[in-house]
Parts: C-alpha cells; structure tokens; sequence
C-alpha cells in the first residue's frame, strides 16, 4: 500500500519535476537565445593614408559602444567590438571579413570607408549571412547595380556631397560662368566631379568646363595643375581631395593665390580643417559629406555629449568620419531594440534586424533623425559652408552655413542618380 | 606665350624634385650595381626627419630663416645614420650573390622601413607649411609662383652640379670612377672597395633624404610616400641610364617637362606618362640615354 | 622524381584533397586563396629557375583575373571552364606579345621593363573607368561549373576543388617542361647563355617559350583567384602585387617542386595570422623573414624539409637548381 503510494507520489513529482524542467529549460532557452555578448566587428583604415578617416572613426566606436555598455548594452547585452585595419586592399578585406566573421565569430560587421572594399564585401556577407553595416564609403554603385539582403548603408552617397555643392555653390556665385575640376584620378574623384559637373550643368546650362584635371591619387606635387589653373581662372574650381592631397593643395596653392583668385569647392574638406590649422586660407567653400559639423546644433544634448565626449577622450573634435561610425553604431543599436520590441522581448534572430533597419528612423548627432530606407541605403540632409579663421579655434570653421534638407540633396528611393539629376525641372 | 613657358617651367620643378631623388639611385648602382628598391623609403625618411626638426625648431621661437637649415640637418642626419647602417649590415654580405637575390634585400628592406616610419612617428600625416610660404611668391609669365619652387630647382641643380665635380674633381671621386668601371682591379690597385661603398651609399641616401625634406613643405608626408616615389626613381634611372648623373637629370627633364605638358594639353594623360616614356625608352635604347654598354664576360 | 619524393607528391595531393573537409570554412578559404595563388608564384619560379626574375607579373595575374571578369560582366559567360580557358589564353597571349621584346632582356633591365610594362597596364585598367570600373573593380559572381551551380552551403567546396582540380595539372605541368630538353636548356642559360648560343641553341626562343609559359600561368592563378575572392581590383597590375609573388617564390625556394605551394601556403597564413597578432608590423615582419631566408636559408622553406630528409646537408639554391 505505502508502496504504492510512494510510487504515486514518486510518479507525481516526477511528472511536476518533469514539468518544472520543461518549464525551466524553455525558460532558459528562451534565456539562453539571448547571447552573451555581442561580437561586432568594426572595419575602418587604422594604417595608410585614409587612416585620417579610420582612426576617428574607430574612435568613435569606441567611444559610443563604450557608452552603450555602460547604459547596459543593446536589450541587455554587452557590445564587444573587434577592430581591424582595412588597409591592404580588397582581397585582404575579403579574406578579413570571413575570418571576422568564420574564426571570430562576429555577430554582425560594421566598417569599411574604401569603396572597392565595400562592393567586395558586399557579396561574402550575403553569402555568409552576416549583418553587414557599410558606414562611409560614398560609392552610388553598390545598391544601384545590386540588391543585398543583408548590408546597409548608414550614410548617404557620394551625390550627397557633389549636389550640395552645386547648389551651394549657386547660391552663394549664382553667375558662375566657367567651372573646372581637380579630382584624384580614381572611382571616387570620376564619380564625385560627374556627379557635380552634372548638376551644375543642370541647374545652369551656360556654365563652361574650362579644365578637367586628373592627378594621380596621393600624387602630393601639384605645381603644373596649380600653374594650369591659374592661367584658365575658372570662377569655381571644384575638387573631392581628401585627407593628404588636400593639404598639398591648399599648401602649394594659397600662396600663390590660387584660392582667391577662384572659389574653390573642397567637397570633402571639413575632415582637414583641424589640420591645416591657421594655414587654411579663408573663402574655401567646404563640405562636410553630411550635416557632421561639431559647432551644428552645438547645444542638442546629443550632439554635446558626443562632441564633448570624444573631446575630452581623444583631444580633437570629432570630423565625419566619426559621425559616420555614430550613425553606423546607433542604426545597429535602434535596429536590434526595434526588433526586440516587435518580438515580444525575445532576442531577434537576424530577419528579424534586418526588417526592423529597413525604413528605421533614429537621433543621431548633431540632433537630427537619420533615415536608412527600404533600399537600404540612408540619406543624410548636408551642410556646406565657407571656412574663417577666428580667434576662439586654431583652425578654420565654416561661416555662412547652410542646410540642405534631405530630400534636396538625395535621390528619391529607387532613382538611380544620374536619372534623377537629368530629371530636374531647373 | 603664357602656356609653353609655364609648362616649361612646371616641368622643370618636376624634374628637380624628380633628379634629387633618382640621383642617389643612379649613383649607387653605377658605384655597386645595386638597384635599391628601398631609396623611396629613405627619401621618407628625409621627409620625416625633415618635417620633424623643422618642427621642432619652430617650436623653440628662433629666427624663421634657419628653419630652412633644420629641413636640411633632417635630411643629412637621416641619410649619414642610416645609410652606413644598412649598407654594412645588410649589403655587405650580399655583393657576391646574384641581382636577384640583391634585389629581394633592398625589397625587405623596403618592408621593413615602412613600418619602422610607422612605429616611430605614426600612421597620421605631418605638415609643415612655413618653408614653402615664408619666401613668397614672384611672377612669371602671368602666373605667380613660389620662390621656393624656384629655390628647389636651385638646390637641385646646385646638388647635381656639386656631385658630378666631387667625383670628378677630387681623389675619392676617381676611386669611385675606378671601382665603377671594374671592381677587381681597383682593389689590386689598392683602393679600400668596401669603404668606398659605404660612401657611396651613404652619399645615395643623404641625396635620397635631401629629396625628400625638400619636398616635405609641398606635401603631406605620411606613410606610403615611398611607394610612388620609387617608381618614379626607377622611371628616371632606366630613361637616363644606370649609374649616370647626367642620365638622371636628362630623364628627369624629359618625364618632368612631358608631365607638364600633359596636364595643360592632355590631362587624361598624365597617369601614364611616366610609365610609357619608361618601356618606350627601355625598347628603343634599353642601357637608357647616357647609359654605359655592360660588356659581358664569357 | 624520386620513388620517395613520387609517393610523397601523392600523399600531399591525397591530403589536399581530404583537407577542406575536415578544416573549418575560414581555414579552407585560406588554403583555397594560397592554392590559387601557389600558380602565379609557381610561374615566377620557373623563370627563376632560368635566372630571370620578374617584377611585372602582376599584369598576367591581372590579365586572367580581368578576362573573367569583363566576360563575366559584359558579356554574361557564367561557365567556369569557359571563363578559365579564356583567362590562360589572354594572359598567355599578352605573354606572348610582350615575350618578343622582353626576352632579349637580363637581369635588372629584365625585371625593371617587367615593372614598367606592368605599370602601364595598371594605369590603363585604372583609366578605363567605364570598362573595368577602375578603382573598385568588377565583382565575379558564383560561376556555374561544368553546367552545375553550387548551391550556398557547398559553393566554397566546389570552388575549392575546381581550383585544387586545376593547380595539380598546373604543378605537373611545369614539372614536366623543366625536365623536358627545354627546361635542360634554361637550366643551362641561367648557368652561361652565351655557351648555350654557340652550341647552336637560341637562347632568346628557350626563354620566350618560357615566359609565355609563365604568362600564362599567371593567368591561371588570376582566374583562381578571382573566383576565390570574389572581387577583382586593378592594384593586381601593381609592381608591389608582382613584388609579393616574388617574394614567396624565394620564401618557399623556387629550386624545388613543392616550393610554390608550401611557400603560398606558409604566406597566406602568415599574412592573416600577422594581422590578428601584430597589425602594425606585419610587414616587417615578412621583410625580415625574407631576409633570415635570404642569408641563412637560400633554398627557402622547402630547405627544411632538405634538412630532414639528407640529415642536416642545406641546399645551396645558388649553385644548383634541381628537382
């Protein structure tokens, strides 16, 4: 009889045994689906010439992931990241990212500024299925001429910068009459001086291109192209330069009077103001590839907390590339919560980002709402200016600012860019 | 009017820039009949240390003037350290060995010093713009110019001028004539070869290096300044002919003054120029224009 | 080859081929890339054998790569066998064109017109914007095999054994041509052409043969590689891509059979191992790895397995190119 009984008592808590494992263990599947930490692998040039856009931008990944974790992580889960150098060429960022991604274990990857790294990392992650965020490389080609399920952009393109230029550069010289280009002979300087010569020809058909000029990229002597252009004295002289060929330029070319004799237009000039420092002469139309100027929008909470923030932790003011990795590190972080929130509170399988980055809207600095569409790509409205020397900087910052909104300077979802700038009704 | 005289002159300060750094090159294979792949990174080096005195010596607050004495320091002091350095370690136990094996050393080398200059000064760029501006500018032909691209050509020619007269002036220059012309019997006759040698390439690298500080006001010396510039060096040195000076500043002018007129009348050129002229001469005179015909010996 | 060193290359060729399947897919994309670039170094290393040493190769390398994918592009071929054939042709052919003047070369002037052709190539692929794409480059897609797409779980198997399918042949190859009378004749070149021309042989037709064989070679590994990448950029043109190949020629010892492959193997794995470990002088440390193999060990990594097999003797790769 007591034998019996024990056996039903025995049977009865081992069927709620049962059931309490069960319970358990779905609890903690459910538990255990939310993943330690999360890996993120973070791309950008750390060695090489574009290292002036690499190393500000890891910083700033730094800097906001080290945020993030100290607010608990994204849904409760620490952030780490791995850095890698992108220098070395596309084939060693092919072989980087798989590794990132095989070896590693990366849960998602963030990176790249060259455009021949992304349109070649572009496909491993579709093959691999890795959450790819691209946060600066400016090529309009990589979702015009392919659909990627699984890679974003948080940035607008390279017609971001070229377009608001040209307007720019009408509203402040509406009777421009011949324009000339300086551009490193490369995807980037073609692209950037098409896409300007185009608009600028749109928006006034009689202005004549006087002079094309195509240095080799990294060339650093640019007498004859100065003496070139100092003879043809276009009213404009437009030229996407970055990083050490800009400072070439603007050293080989101020004293001889080449920028006050044109109006030059340095499209992607705002990462070199903090280098040029009081040699930066003044009246340079400058761009800043976005709205990523720190003195923007100064007092936006956002934007002081980062702008501050990385001062004090990296002694320089952030430049876009930094803005650049914020909006890359925040579209992950508004992305994953979203998806968390549209799942109940489950840690999202990677679908489930992905349907909650396309189309997202989040704040980022200096205090706007960033936008990546439904074609994965993100658009950006864009600031220009005209640099000063004052006394409160030892470098130059921009006067006579102007915002343009996004829909001005981005093409519409779905257009291709040269079809939308052909499409412009004046 | 305007156009021939300012190609003209643009491509002859290309070609100064150009012949300081293929001088040293030539003149140590004409010397050793080594091809150093590694001479761009030495004229990094000058760059560097160069910009970095130039620096230094701003900050201290003395006379403007002499910066111009610590761009050169840089440049002699880069060049004297290091070119006895390499040359003792690293090529002395390589003269018997064939080119090949020559060649990859001066390759490592180059290696090597690419990221030595990373480790000790950094991967971002420096600038130094105050050489360049102090002197001002000067008009020629309708189009202003710096004085100091005009100072370049100078202490170009000056430093052409200078080598060619020290060897062939003094005792140790026609040693070297002597050693470049045979080895072996030089060395019966009693000159010291592997001192020689040393100078020799001390001298490339000191010429390498005073390239390259010279420069470094123009541009923005960060890594990756050598690569370009020792293809350029080898363009020069195979248009003018290995082991010539006088080769060195002909090829010089010839690729400057070409660059020039492609950037005024076929910019979409301009990529290619040195490399065409480079196989076109190669093809037609392959010792180069003042280059010596080898005898080989059976 | 030796019935040792025979049953040797058998088990290697056994391993190779059991190998992806046992070694995780990072490790396996790793052996796939050395594999195909194993060809352009075994390229590099014939002509070393015959003493003449390349820093243009690139542009072969470059030609096979580009040939594919332009047909890929622009003209839609997606077959893989197609596409290689194409590629060792274009590369071949341009060999053969550029092997008529060059191979009246020596020495420096060999290596330098190499450099100086190559340049110009990487000049032209960069400038044709509109065709190649210039600075980023054309994307190679998945290639359809023998009429079969792989699917996404087995595409880097099948891509791996096409290449190990094609290097094999490529390895065999070169072993037969150098011990052909033609590669008998190279050796002696390398040793005193001038002997070689007066006992009635042309030096310059033994030569050219050689470099339109290396040419096309090259091409070869660009395809391979193209395929393995998946994405190819003018800097293969460049004189430091060339420079890289050359560099593991002499790593793993141009003298020896295995070298090529042993040598791009070790490099592979050096390159992505130094970058995870020691970013910033990684390539110090292959300039000073080549600069230990140089000075203490001049028949390269393939020197240590001479070690163990007589004992102790070194190879003098200087004094006597064998295998």
């Amino acid at each position: 009889m007591i034998r019996s009984a024990t056996v039903r008592v025995r049977g009865v808590s081992l069927v709620a045994a049962m059931a309490l494992a069960i319970a358990a263990g779905a609890d903690r599947a459910a538990a255990q689906s939310k993943p330690a930490e999360l890996k993120v692998g973070v791309v950008s040039f750390l060695s090489g010439a574009a290292a002036v856009f690499g190393v500000p931008s890891k910083n700033a990944a730094e800097w906001l992931i080290d945020k993030y974790n100290k607010e608990g992580g994204i849904g409760g889960v620490r952030i780490r990241p791995i850095y890698i150098d992108e220098a070395g060429g596309a084939e060693k960022q092919v072989s980087e990212f798989r590794r990132l991604v095989l070896d590693e274990k990366v849960d998602l990857v963030i990176g790249y500024i060259s455009s021949a790294d992304c349109l070649a990392v572009a496909p491993v992650a579709e093959e691999l299925r890795v959450l790819t965020v691209l946060f600066d490389c400016g090529t309009n080609r990589i979702f015009e001429d392919n659909k990627y399920r699984y890679v974003f952009r948080t940035k607008a393109h390279q017609a971001l910068d070229s377009v608001a230029a040209a307007k720019y550069v009408l509203s402040i010289k509406p009777d421009v009459k011949t324009i000339a280009g300086i551009n490193q002979d490369y995807a980037w300087g073609r692209d950037s001086w098409d896409t300007f010569r185009r608009a600028m020809q749109k928006l006034k058909p009689d202005v004549q291109v006087t002079a094309e000029l195509w240095p080799k990229l990294l060339a650093g002597e640019y007498s004859a192209e100065i003496s070139r252009l100092l003879t043809a004295k276009p009213d404009v002289i437009h030229s996407s330069f970055w990083n050490g060929d800009i400072v070439g330029f603007v050293k080989q070319g101020a004293p001889r009077g080449l920028f006050s004799q044109s109006l030059v237009v340095l499209s992607a000039g705002e990462h070199m103001l903090q280098d040029v420092g009081k040699d930066m002469p003044e009246g340079v139309i400058v761009g800043a590839r976005g709205d990523h100027w720190f003195l923007h929008n100064a007092t936006d909470p956002l934007h002081k907390e980062f702008v501050d923030g990385y001062r004090a932790r990296y002694g320089r003011y952030p430049i876009y590339p930094s803005y650049h990795m914020y909006q890359a590190v925040a579209g992950v972080k508004a992305a994953f919560e979203k998806a968390i929130k549209d799942g109940g509170g489950a840690w999202p399988k990677v679908d489930a980002v992905i349907k909650a980055f396309e189309g997202i809207e989040y704040r980022v600095p200096p205090g706007r709402t960033m936008t990546v569409r439904s074609d994965h790509n993100g658009i950006e409205p864009a600031i220009m200016g005209i640099t000063k020397q004052v006394p409160q900087y030892p470098f130059a910052i921009l006067d006579r600012i102007r915002v343009f909104p996004q829909a001005e300077v981005n093409p519409p979802l779905g257009v291709k860019t040269n079809d939308w700038i052909d499409s412009w009704k004046k | 009017m305007t156009v021939p005289i300012a190609i003209l002159l643009d491509g002859v300060l290309y070609a100064a820039v150009l012949f300081l750094l293929a001088a040293g090159l030539t003149l140590v294979y004409g010397v050793m009949r080594i091809l150093n792949i590694a001479h761009g990174s030495l004229y990094a080096l000058g760059a560097y240390t160069g910009t970095a005195l130039v620096l230094a010596y701003l900050s201290t607050g003395g006379p403007e003037p002499l910066m111009y004495l610590a761009l050169l320091a840089g440049a002699v002091l880069a060049g004297s350290i290091v070119g006895p350095l390499v040359e003792r370690l690293l090529l002395r136990p390589i003269y018997a060995r064939e080119e090949v094996v020559q060649l990859l050393v001066t390759f490592s080398l180059f290696l090597i010093l690419e990221d030595v200059m990373k480790l000790v000064w950094g991967v971002q760029p420096y600038y130094v713009a105050k050489p360049y501006a102090y002197l001002g500018t000067v008009t020629i032909a309708g189009v202003r110019y710096a004085w100091y691209q005009l100072l370049l050509i100078a202490v170009a020619l000056a430093t052409g001028v200078l080598v060619v007269a020290a060897i062939r002036g003094t005792r140790i220059g026609r040693m070297i004539i002597a050693v470049t012309a045979d080895r072996e019997i030089s060395t019966t006759l009693g000159i010291n070869v592997a001192r020689l040698f040393t100078l020799a390439f001390t001298a490339g690298a000191i010429l390498a290096a005073l390239g390259g500080a010279l420069v470094a006001p123009l541009i923005a010396v960060a890594p990756g300044i050598s690569v370009e510039a020792i293809v350029l060096a080898f363009a020069v040195v195979v248009i003018g002919g290995l082991g010539s000076l006088e080769g060195a500043a002909l090829g010089a002018l010839i690729v400057g003054v070409t660059r020039a007129a492609a950037v005024y009348l076929l910019p979409e050129a301009e990529l290619a120029t040195v490399y065409l002229i480079m196989v076109a001469v190669l093809l037609f005179r392959p010792r180069g224009l003042f280059g010596e015909l080898e005898m080989r010996r059976i | 080859m030796s019935g040792r060193e025979g049953a040797l290359a058998l088990v290697a060729a056994a391993a190779l081929v059991a190998v992806p399947l046992l070694l995780p897919g990072w490790v396996a994309f790793l052996l796939t890339l050395a594999l195909a670039k194993s060809v352009v170094v075994l390229a590099i290393a014939l002509l070393l054998r015959a003493g003449l040493v390349s820093f243009g190769h690139g542009m072969f390398f470059a030609a096979g790569a580009y040939t594919v994918g332009l047909l890929m592009k622009r003209v839609g071929v997606h077959e893989a066998v197609l596409l290689t054939a194409a590629g060792i042709v274009v590369a071949a052919a341009a060999a053969a064109l550029v092997g008529l003047f060059i191979a009246r070369y020596r020495g420096i002037f060999f290596a330098m017109l190499n450099m100086a052709i190559s340049m110009v190539v990487y000049s032209v692929l960069l400038k044709l914007y509109w065709l190649t794409g210039g600075t980023d480059g054309i994307g190679i897609r998945t290639p359809v095999i023998l009429g079969m797409t792989p699917d996404r779980e087995s595409l880097r198997l099948a891509i791996y054994y096409f290449t190990l399918a094609l290097t094999l042949p490529a390895f065999y190859v070169v072993q037969r041509f150098w011990n052909s009378a033609l590669g008998f004749v190279l050796r002696a070149v390398r040793d005193n052409e001038v002997r070689v021309e007066y006992m009635g042989t042309s030096v310059y037709r033994s030569i050219y043969a050689a470099y339109v064989l290396s040419g096309g070679l090259a091409g070869l590994g660009g395809v391979l590689t193209g395929f393995s990448v998946g994405h190819i950029v003018p800097e293969q043109a460049y004189w430091t891509t060339s420079g890289e190949f050359v560099f593991v020629a002499v790593l793993g010892g141009p003298a020896s059979v295995p070298g090529p492959l042993v040598g791009s193997i070790a490099f592979e794995f050096l390159k992505s191992y130094a970058s995870k470990y020691a970013a910033f002088t990684w390539q110090m440390t292959l300039g000073a790895a080549m600069l230990v193999i140089i000075l203490f060990m001049p028949g390269g990594l393939w020197t240590i397995y001479g070690w163990l097999a007589r004992g102790g003797r070194r190879w003098a790769w200087s004094s006597k190119p064998s295998a």
